[in-house]
C-alpha cells in the first residue's frame, strides 16, 4: 500500500517535471569566443528569449582554435548543439561528417533565400538543400592612412580607384631612410594575411583569369591572367619596392603602427583598427583591374541547425535560427559586431552604402566571389610558397605558379567529393 | 544475516596473511594507481595510434582500415622528407653544441666562488619561461628594421642586415639559437652536479703525481662524467627531436618558416591532425616520430650498460 503510494507521488512527480519541460524547452547555441559575437549573441537570445518565452537559449562557446574539435568531438558522442555557427568552408567536413542536417524547406524556403541573402550563400548549398545561413558576412577594402596620403602631397578625400592608381599612391607614400631601409610601406605585402584572397579571387580575375572551375575543385590560375596577376603581386616588391613581405611581421601591424600607407584587409579588422589614435585612416573599395573590372572576396559564419535536434527541440531551433538571420538581428549584429548584414535589403540601405566605412564594403558585396575551401590552412600555405619561391628564392612567376597548381590540385584531389 | 557470510569471507584471507603477503599487498595497492593511470592516459592512446596510422579517420567518418597507404604516402610526401631533414638538423647541431657550450660553462662556473648562485640562477632563467613567450620575443629581436633588435645593432657595427626568419637558409639556425639557450640552463645545473659528485680524492691524487689540467680533465673528470652525459645526450636529444614551441611562435603567420625551411616532424603532425584533420595520416607521422625515439632510447640503454 505505500509502495503504491510512493509510486504514484514519483509518478506524479515525473509528469510534472515533464510538464514543465514541455514548457520550456532549453536549446544549445555553439560558436567560438570572440568578445563581441558572444556579447551581441547575448543580446539576440535575450530579444528572442523575450518573444519566445517557452524557448531558453544557453550560449555555449570555445576558444576559435578548438572549436572544430570540439564540435567534433560532441557529435561522436551524440550530444551536439542544436543551432551552432561554422565557417562557410567548413560545410563540406560538417555536412559529410553528418554534424548538420539540412535547413528544413517550411522554415527556410529556397526562393526566400535566394532572393532575400547576399548571391554568396549558395556556398552553403549542397544537392538540393541549403545546410545554413549566415547573420553578417564580410569582405574586403583598402584601408589608407589618410596622414601618409596628405604628407605624400596626395589627396586623402580621394583614393585610387584602379590598380595603376594604387600603384602610383603607393610608390609616393613609400619612405626609405639614408641606408636604403624601408621606414614606411606604399603597400602591405601579407600572403598570410588578406592578400591570399585577393589574388585568387580579385587580381587573378582582374588579370583575365580564372582561380578555379568545377565548383571550385580544380586550379585554373595556371594561365595567363594568373602569371600576369602574381607578376603584378610580386613586382610590388621587386620591380615597384613599395612594399616588402615581412615588414613589421606582419601587413595589419605595419598598417597600425602607421608603417603603411595602403593595406587591404577586410571588415573583422575595423575593430582592431579603431584603437588607433595616432592617425586617420579610411577606407576604399577594392582598386578595379585593367579594364575596369572590379571584384572583392566574402567570407562569413553560417548558423546552422545540428542533426541531433528533433521533435520540439528542432521546431525552437528553427525559430532560433529564423531570428537570428532576420533583419532586425542582422542591425544588432553589425552594431556590435561590425560585420555586414547578409541580407540584401537590410545590408543595401541608403545609410549604410553612404556610410564612409561600411560602404566600401558593402559596394564589394555585390560583385564579391567566395572560395569554397576544402582545407583552407592548407591551401592558404600554397599561396604563401607561391609567393616566398618568388621573393626567396628567385623562382620565375610562371615555374612558381605551376608548382602551387599542381600542390593545391593534390589537396583538392584528396579531398572526398 | 546472510549478507555477512560473504563479507566475512573476504576477511579471512587478509587476516591470515602473511607479513611478506601483506607488504606486497600494498606495495601493489599503491603501484596500481600509477600503473592504472599510465595504461589509460598513455599506453592505450598509444597503441591506439597505432591502428590509427592504418585507417583513413578524418574526425568525421568512422575509422576504415586502409593498410599501409598512410605510410606509402609519407613515403612518397616531399614534404615529409623536408621535416625529416630538419628533424635532424635541429638534432645533428642542436644538441652537440648545447651539450658542449653547457659542459664549458658548467666546468668553469663550478670553479667561480665569486657570484656563483647569482650567475647560475642567471643561466637558469631562461629554462624557467614560457617557451611561447621567450618565442615571441625572440621573434621581435629578428625582425627586418625598424623593429628587429638584432638587426639595428648589426647596422650600428656597420654590418649588413640579415633577413634572419625570413631566410630559407637562416631561418633554422635563428630558432636553433634560441632552443640552446633555453635548454641551457638545465644542462648548466645537471653538469655541475655531475662535477660535484666526483670525489675530490681523485683530483688531490692527480695533482701529487703532478698531472696538468688538461690531462686531469681528459683522463678523470670526462670518464668519471659519462653517465651524466649520456643522460643529458638523450634528454637533449629527444627534446630536439620534439621541438614545436619555439618553431610555431616563431613563425606562427608562415607555420613551419618560409617555404617549410624551418619546420620539424611535430609540427607537421600538428597541422596533419589538427588543421587538416587527417588523423590517420597524423598517426602514421606520430609512429614514425615514436620509432625514432625509441630508437634513440634504445641507444641509451646500451650506452649505460656498456658503462656498468
Amino acid at each position: 500500500m505505500r509502495k503504491a503510494t510512493l509510486f504514484a507521488g514519483l509518478v506524479a512527480g515525473v509528469s510534472m517535471f515533464a510538464f514543465s519541460a514541455a514548457q520550456a524547452v532549453e536549446i544549445q547555441y555553439w560558436q567560438y569566443v570572440f568578445d563581441t559575437r558572444v556579447k551581441a549573441m547575448d543580446e539576440l537570445i535575450a530579444n528572442f528569449q523575450k518573444a519566445n518565452p517557452d524557448i531558453t537559449v544557453k550560449q555555449v562557446t570555445f576558444p576559435y582554435a578548438d572549436y572544430q574539435t570540439r564540435v567534433v568531438a560532441a557529435k561522436l558522442s551524440g550530444q551536439g548543439p542544436d543551432v551552432l555557427q561554422l565557417y562557410y568552408g567548413w560545410l563540406d567536413k560538417f555536412a559529410s561528417g553528418g554534424v548538420l542536417q539540412p535547413l528544413p524547406k517550411d522554415a527556410f524556403p529556397h526562393e526566400m533565400i535566394e532572393k532575400e541573402f547576399f548571391p554568396i550563400v549558395s556556398a552553403m548549398k549542397r544537392g538540393e538543400d541549403y545546410y545554413g545561413l549566415p547573420t553578417a558576412v564580410r569582405s574586403l577594402a583598402l584601408f589608407y592612412n589618410k596622414k601618409a596620403f596628405t604628407d605624400a602631397g596626395l589627396d586623402p578625400a580621394n583614393p585610387p580607384k584602379t590598380l595603376d592608381e594604387m600603384v602610383a599612391a603607393a610608390e609616393k607614400t613609400t619612405k626609405r631612410d639614408a641606408s636604403g631601409n624601408l621606414e614606411q610601406e606604399g603597400i602591405t605585402l601579407d600572403m598570410a594575411g588578406q592578400d591570399q584572397h585577393w589574388w585568387r579571387e580579385v587580381l587573378v580575375r582582374q588579370f583575365g583569369g580564372e582561380p578555379y572551375t568545377d565548383n571550385d575543385r580544380k586550379v585554373a590560375y595556371n594561365s595567363d591572367g594568373g602569371k600576369k596577376a602574381l607578376k603584378f603581386y610580386t613586382d610590388l616588391q621587386l620591380e615597384k619596392n613599395v612594399g616588402q613581405a615581412g615588414f613589421m611581421d606582419e601587413g595589419q601591424a605595419a598598417f597600425k603602427a602607421g608603417k603603411a600607407a595602403m593595406t587591404i584587409d577586410g571588415t573583422f579588422r575595423l575593430g582592431a583598427f579603431r584603437t588607433i589614435k595616432d592617425f586617420e585612416w579610411a577606407v576604399a573599395e577594392l582598386p578595379a583591374g585593367p579594364d575596369g573590372k572590379q571584384s572583392n572576396f566574402a567570407s562569413y559564419f553560417a548558423n546552422g541547425i545540428g542533426a541531433a535536434a528533433t521533435g520540439e527541440k528542432l521546431e525552437a531551433a528553427k525559430k532560433f535560427l529564423a531570428y537570428v538571420t532576420s533583419p532586425e538581428a542582422m542591425e544588432i549584429w553589425m552594431k556590435t559586431v561590425g560585420e555586414l548584414p547578409a541580407r540584401q535589403s537590410a545590408a543595401l540601405t541608403d545609410a549604410n552604402l553612404a556610410d564612409p566605412i561600411n560602404g566600401p564594403f558593402l559596394k564589394g558585396l555585390t560583385y564579391a566571389h567566395t572560395t569554397l575551401f576544402v582545407d583552407e590552412a592548407a591551401q592558404r600555405q600554397t599561396a604563401i610558397d607561391m609567393v616566398n619561391r618568388v621573393f626567396l628564392q628567385g623562382q620565375s612567376v610562371d615555374d612558381s605558379i605551376a608548382e602551387a597548381a599542381s600542390a593545391e590540385q593534390a589537396i583538392l584531389d584528396a579531398a572526398p567529393k | 544475516m546472510a549478507t555477512l557470510a560473504p563479507a566475512a569471507s573476504t576477511h579471512a584471507p587478509h587476516r591470515g596473511m602473511s607479513m611478506r603477503a601483506r607488504r606486497l599487498f600494498w606495495v601493489w595497492g599503491f603501484l596500481a594507481l600509477p600503473i592504472v593511470f599510465y595504461s589509460v592516459i598513455r599506453f592505450y592512446p598509444t597503441f591506439q595510434s597505432f591502428w590509427l596510422s592504418l585507417t583513413d579517420w578524418n574526425l568525421m567518418n568512422p575509422a576504415k582500415f586502409i593498410g599501409v597507404a598512410n605510410y606509402q604516402k609519407l613515403w612518397a610526401d616531399p614534404e615529409f622528407w623536408k621535416v625529416f631533414k630538419n628533424t635532424f638538423a635541429y638534432l645533428i647541431f642542436g644538441m652537440p653544441i648545447s651539450l658542449l657550450l653547457s659542459f664549458v660553462i658548467a666546468y668553469y662556473l663550478d670553479r667561480v666562488r665569486f657570484l656563483h648562485g647569482f650567475i647560475r640562477a642567471l643561466y637558469f632563467l631562461p629554462y624557467l619561461t614560457t617557451a611561447a613567450a621567450m618565442a615571441w620575443v625572440w621573434r621581435w629581436f629578428y625582425q627586418p628594421p625598424p623593429i628587429g633588435f638584432i638587426n639595428e645593432v648589426l647596422t650600428t657595427v656597420g654590418l649588413p642586415q640579415q633577413p634572419f626568419l625570413r631566410s630559407t637558409s637562416q631561418a633554422l639556425p635563428s630558432i636553433m639559437v634560441t632552443a640552446i639557450w633555453a635548454g641551457l640552463g638545465f644542462q648548466i645545473i645537471i653538469f655541475m652536479a655531475g662535477l660535484r659528485a666526483i670525489p675530490t680524492t681523485y683530483y688531490e691524487a692527480a695533482r701529487i703525481d703532478g698531472l696538468g689540467e688538461w690531462a686531469i680533465l681528459r683522463r678523470i673528470t670526462l670518464p668519471l662524467l659519462k653517465p651524466t652525459t649520456v643522460f643529458l645526450v638523450v634528454f637533449s636529444s629527444i627534446g630536439f627531436l620534439r621541438i614545436f614551441d619555439q618553431v610555431y611562435n616563431m613563425t606562427s603567420n608562415d607555420p613551419g618558416g618560409p617555404l617549410g625551411s624551418t619546420k620539424p616532424l611535430v609540427l607537421m603532425i600538428y597541422q596533419t591532425a589538427f588543421s587538416s584533420y587527417a588523423m590517420g595520416y597524423a598517426a602514421a607521422q606520430t609512429v614514425v616520430l615514436f620509432i625514432i625515439l625509441l630508437c634513440i632510447s634504445l641507444l641509451q640503454l646500451w650506452l649505460l650498460r656498456e658503462k656498468t
